[in-house]
């Protein structure tokens, strides 16, 4: 069986999956953990869509 | 001349006591390390053991199903060496992926190597779990 996935939802199940782990991890409170999750999750997904908008004005 | 006795003392101890060896302090990461969220899991925290245990494997098996490559233990490009220390955080996933012969990496299509960038994160997640189920099992974290 194999998938093929896009550019952009690999991005957002990698973000998805690395953020519950992060916020488990790097926090002590469940309150904690799911602000830095959310946080984390914020990061990677603005990262990609800020690096993908670089690539298209530097492809310009 | 100024009081003799003061620059004769020691340095003051360090407060950190040693953590005393337990089964737990051993069992914990071990089995962490094994089966992804089960160090959690066997101290009792059901939700983040199973967050963890679901975000780890079903990124391994994502990286799986998207054909990505399996890297086995090797001397050549460093590159190759650190792709292997990442899927070997895997734990009992990659023995499992080893034994079954699976994660050649047959790249037929252009995101075939997120795959195989899956495969090692998820190690290198599992190896963060590994940590937290020992400060857990140490006491240092609720």
């Amino acid at each position: 069986m194999t998938i093929q996935l896009s550019h952009f939802s690999s991005a957002i199940l990698f973000a998805m999956f690395a953020s519950v782990v992060f916020g488990i991890t790097q926090r002590t409170t469940p309150r904690e953990m799911i602000r830095y999750g959310l946080y984390c999750f914020a990061m990677f997904t603005g990262g990609v869509l800020v690096a993908g908008w670089a690539m298209w004005l530097i492809r310009r | 001349m100024a009081n003799s006795t003061t620059a004769k003392t020691k340095p003051s101890e360090p407060l950190v006591e040693p953590t005393p060896m337990t089964l737990m302090t051993v069992a914990a990461p071990a089995i962490a390390w094994l089966i992804p969220g089960a160090g959690h899991l066997i101290q009792k925290r059901w939700i983040r053991g199973g967050l963890l245990m679901a975000s780890i494997v079903a990124m391994f098996l994502l990286g799986l199903t998207m054909q990505g490559r399996v890297y086995k233990p090797n001397g050549g490009d460093i590159l190759d060496m650190l792709g292997f220390v990442g899927n070997l955080g895997g734990g009992g996933l990659y023995i499992l992926t080893r034994t079954l012969d699976w994660g050649h990496g047959a790249i037929a299509h252009a995101t075939a190597d997120y795959g195989t960038k899956f495969l090692i994160v998820a190690g290198l997640l599992n190896f963060i779990a590994v940590a937290d189920a020992y400060h857990i099992a140490i006491g240092k974290k609720p």
